[in-house]
């Protein structure tokens, strides 16, 4: 059942790099530069690290939005990392979309670790982008549902 | 059964002012395998440490959890906490409840919500944590300085000093940077030369110091330790082991249209050149692009003149590779271009300078030998405005937002030596603010109003016009009257702001080295580790990282050089353990990790492996070296079988964490 969109408070999973993004959302911290509590981060050593089925695990879970932050293009902290991670991501857009899941539940971003207030906006904007979207039901696992 | 042990920081009010740290603890401690759980006000100090030893002890916990600030600040202290107590140091996970949760919240309930969930999620991951041990790797005992201006070489010299081998990498013909061209240093206005070239003559000398000018860096490789570098000595045309500096070549060469770079193109310098009289290594170069010889095939005056035949002009540039336990950056800045800036007329009016250029016009072995001349006239001004933060603090996109830092000093440094030796010339400073930290530094400043009779108007200029006779008119506000100020000055000096050096983004990405927006480099933490890079291994030092005075870089080089000796001292530097693991019971050996793997730490080695269902066969298996895996995980995702799995970040552990946040 869909929630009421008032009040609506969706979950997101944010995947940061170590030493790009997740320096990036410390610097957001350090800033004082809010964004909503939605957003819970887990630490990869690189966006390559990030498996599609993470971010498919996440949705079956019941997020709503799933976000991949890495350095950017050409920043990679192992050179290459983040141009693997733009290509699979790019083939799992296209999966996501074959699936029927708003293509818009899943975003990548690249966030340096000197971008901390990019990085709240990110998020800020995220959260706006999932809330208008309202709940994931299309892949979600009932069976997950707490 | 595991025993977690959970210890929540307040750190001081930063958490515990925004999270209810007692609520996060309750709530923990429901958590099945959850032996313990504790808040404190400081985890990270002694009394905080020997809460968690005490604990752990009384509790025989196996794996720890510590919600607090970022892993990037303390995770080593806990992971040290842990060793001494007997646990394998991976056996710790931080919930990062400062940074992603106190700092960004404000209501106390959903900040307490969101804390409670990332302890939940670092219980999560704990769970499936392993111990792990770090291997050992050698140090290569020499460094690499990128950069060869003040910095550089003072980082080469207290390096050298320690004992150990230095290269430094220049890009120009000569070192030096930019504190050769500068003319006079403030607070204390000794002459820049004097105090430079003999470090640079100690750098030159130096049995532990090589120099490598004219030279670039094409590739690096390796790690922390063990760095492979591929230098690019580009042709000099000129041999330098025959080469005496007489400098005759430079004199006859006729191509003589090229505006002399260290000069600031204030005056022309020949195709063969020598960028100036100190210059280190004193050997001429031939700018391929301006030399007849090249361009047309006639000419070759140069090697006719030269006494020693040291003039080559098939010399090819030649590629030499080194390895080096340590690389620092010291790439310096650069003014930036003022094509923003169209109102203040440069480039239209040639009295219109920037600061560098006036420093030149100033210097005794400058273009106009220390004589004070407006550069389109050739006479002296009867009055300068020198213009304050041009492309500095600037947020309309134009410039620059940050400051320059050295402007405001440098600027009362020009008023003053312009009134000492011309006590007739008017000189007035425009400022948006007069920004003078630093020991000595106000006082000076005040010294160029009270003692040297310099005007000070707070405001700015909004336009610059030159007629055709090429009298100038500055328009501007004077803010503290509500003035408009028209004034007619013969020489305006435009005090740039600074930026990083141009090839800097290209080195950071040669040597994965952060950078910010600005271009300038990233220091591992901003307070606590200022000169180095977070990437290991790699070091920061002078105006690269941000900008700053003489005596700032110097102590900059100073620290870096410490950190660097620091490092080249040790003979065996730990690796990260968390690497790649392949389960070879499922590996089908199709080697599709290798392709993606950018360090080639992974290889396929023919093996006995006792399949899955018990029997033992010889195949092709991935096997990865721990030494040259740097842990970023492509082969993880790559992995069809899903037989690669990373050490301390593995698929177990992290789907943990998605379960517990989702």
């Amino acid at each position: 059942m869909l929630k009421d969109a008032a009040k609506f408070e969706p979950k997101i999973v944010a995947f940061c790099c170590n030493w790009c993004s997740y320096a990036g959302a410390d610097g957001a911290g350090t800033a004082r530069k809010n964004y909503p509590a939605n957003v819970k981060i887990i630490k990869v050593p690189c966006s390559c690290r990030v498996n599609p089925m993470f971010i498919l695990r996440a949705f079956q879970r019941g997020a709503d939005g799933v976000i991949l932050c890495g350095c950017h293009p050409g920043d990679c902290h192992y050179s290459t990392g983040n141009y693997y991670t733009r290509r699979r991501m790019a083939l799992l857009m296209s999966m996501l979309n074959f699936m029927g899941v708003a293509e818009d539940r899943f975003r990548v971003e690249w966030v340096s670790a000197a971008e901390g207030a990019k990085f709240a906006e990110v998020m800020n904007d995220f959260v706006v982008q999932i809330t208008a979207l309202g709940e994931n039901v299309k892949l979600r696992d009932l069976r997950c549902k707490k | 059964m595991q025993k977690i042990g959970v210890f929540v920081c307040w750190c001081g009010s930063n958490i515990a002012g925004t999270v209810d740290v007692a609520a996060v603890v309750e709530a923990v401690k429901k958590i099945p395998d959850v032996a313990y759980a504790v808040d404190y006000k400081y985890m990270c100090s002694e009394e905080g440490q020997k809460i968690i030893k005490d604990a752990v002890e009384e509790y025989g916990l196996d794996r720890i959890v510590v919600c607090s600030c970022s892993p990037r600040m303390h995770e080593a202290t806990f992971r040290k906490c842990a060793e001494s107590i007997g646990i394998n140091p991976y056996m710790v996970e931080i919930a990062n409840i400062r940074e992603q949760c106190s700092w960004v919240l404000k209501d106390v309930k959903v900040a307490t919500e969101k804390a409670i969930q990332l302890a939940k999620a670092a219980i999560a991951k704990v769970r499936f944590n392993n111990p792990l041990h770090p291997g050992q790797s050698q140090v290569v005992k020499r460094a690499l300085v990128i950069g060869g201006g003040i910095a550089g070489i003072q980082t080469a010299l207290d390096i050298a000093d320690a004992g150990y081998k230095v290269d430094i990498l220049e890009k120009e013909p000569t070192i030096g940077g930019k504190m050769a061209q500068i003319d006079k240093t403030f607070p204390t206005l000794d002459c820049s030369a004097c105090i430079l070239t003999p470090k640079m003559v100690d750098a030159a000398c130096h049995e532990n110091i090589t120099i490598h000018t004219y030279s670039d860096l094409e590739a690096v490789s390796g790690y922390v330790g063990n760095f492979d570098v591929t230098i690019r000595k580009k042709a000099r045309s000129v041999k330098a082991d025959i080469c005496s500096g007489c400098g005759i070549c430079t004199e006859k060469c006729p191509a003589r249209k090229t505006p002399s770079e260290f000069d600031e193109g204030l005056r022309n310098r020949g195709a063969i050149y020598i960028p100036f009289a100190q210059a280190i290594p004193k050997v001429p170069v031939i700018d391929r692009e301006a030399c007849l010889k090249f361009k047309t095939g006639k000419c070759g005056v140069c090697s006719i003149v030269c006494p020693n035949g040291a003039i080559d002009y098939t010399q090819e540039d030649e590629l030499i590779t080194e390895k080096y336990g340590a690389i620092v950056l010291a790439t310096g800045f650069e003014l930036i271009d003022l094509e923003n800036y169209g109102n203040l007329g440069y480039g239209r009016s040639k009295n219109v300078i920037t600061s560098m250029q006036l420093e030149r016009l100033t210097n005794a072995a400058g273009p106009t030998e220390g004589h004070l001349v407006c550069p389109a006239s050739g006479k002296e001004p009867k009055s300068v405005v020198i213009v304050s933060c041009v492309g500095s603090r600037d947020t309309s996109g134009r410039g620059k937002t940050y400051c320059s830092k050295v402007c405001c000093m440098y600027n009362a440094k020009h008023a003053m030596y312009i009134r000492e030796k011309y006590p007739n010339v008017d000189v007035t400073v425009f400022y948006i603010d007069v920004r003078t930290p630093g020991k000595g530094f106000d006082e000076f400043q005040r010294r160029a109003v009270e003692e040297y009779g310099v005007h000070y108007v707070r405001g700015q200029v909004g336009k610059i016009m030159s007629d055709k006779e090429g009298n100038l008119t500055v328009f501007a506000s004077d803010l503290n009257s509500g003035r408009h100020l028209m004034l007619n000055p013969d020489l305006v000096v435009l005090a740039c702001a600074v930026k990083p050096a141009k090839d800097a983004r290209k080195l950071a990405s040669m040597l994965t080295a952060s950078i910010d927006t600005n271009d300038f480099y990233v220091e591992a933490h901003p307070k606590l580790r200022p000169v180095e890079s977070p990437t290991a291994g790699i070091f920061l030092s002078g105006m690269c990282q941000g900008p700053k005075d003489i005596p700032e870089t110097v102590s900059q080089a100073g620290a870096a050089a410490a950190k660097v000796i620091g490092l080249l001292a040790k003979d065996k530097l730990m690796t990260n353990p968390c690497t790649a693991k392949c389960n070879e019971q499922i590996c089908s050996g199709c080697l599709t990790c290798t392709n993606v793997c950018p360090y080639g730490a992974i290889s396929g080695v023919e093996k006995e492996v006792v399949t899955l269902n018990g029997t033992r066969e010889k195949r092709v298996v991935a096997v990865v070296n721990e030494a040259l895996c740097q842990g970023c995980g492509a082969c993880t995702v790559a992995c069809p079988s899903a037989s690669m799995d990373l050490q301390g970040f593995t698929n177990k552990q992290i789907l943990a964490e998605v379960d517990a946040l989702c």
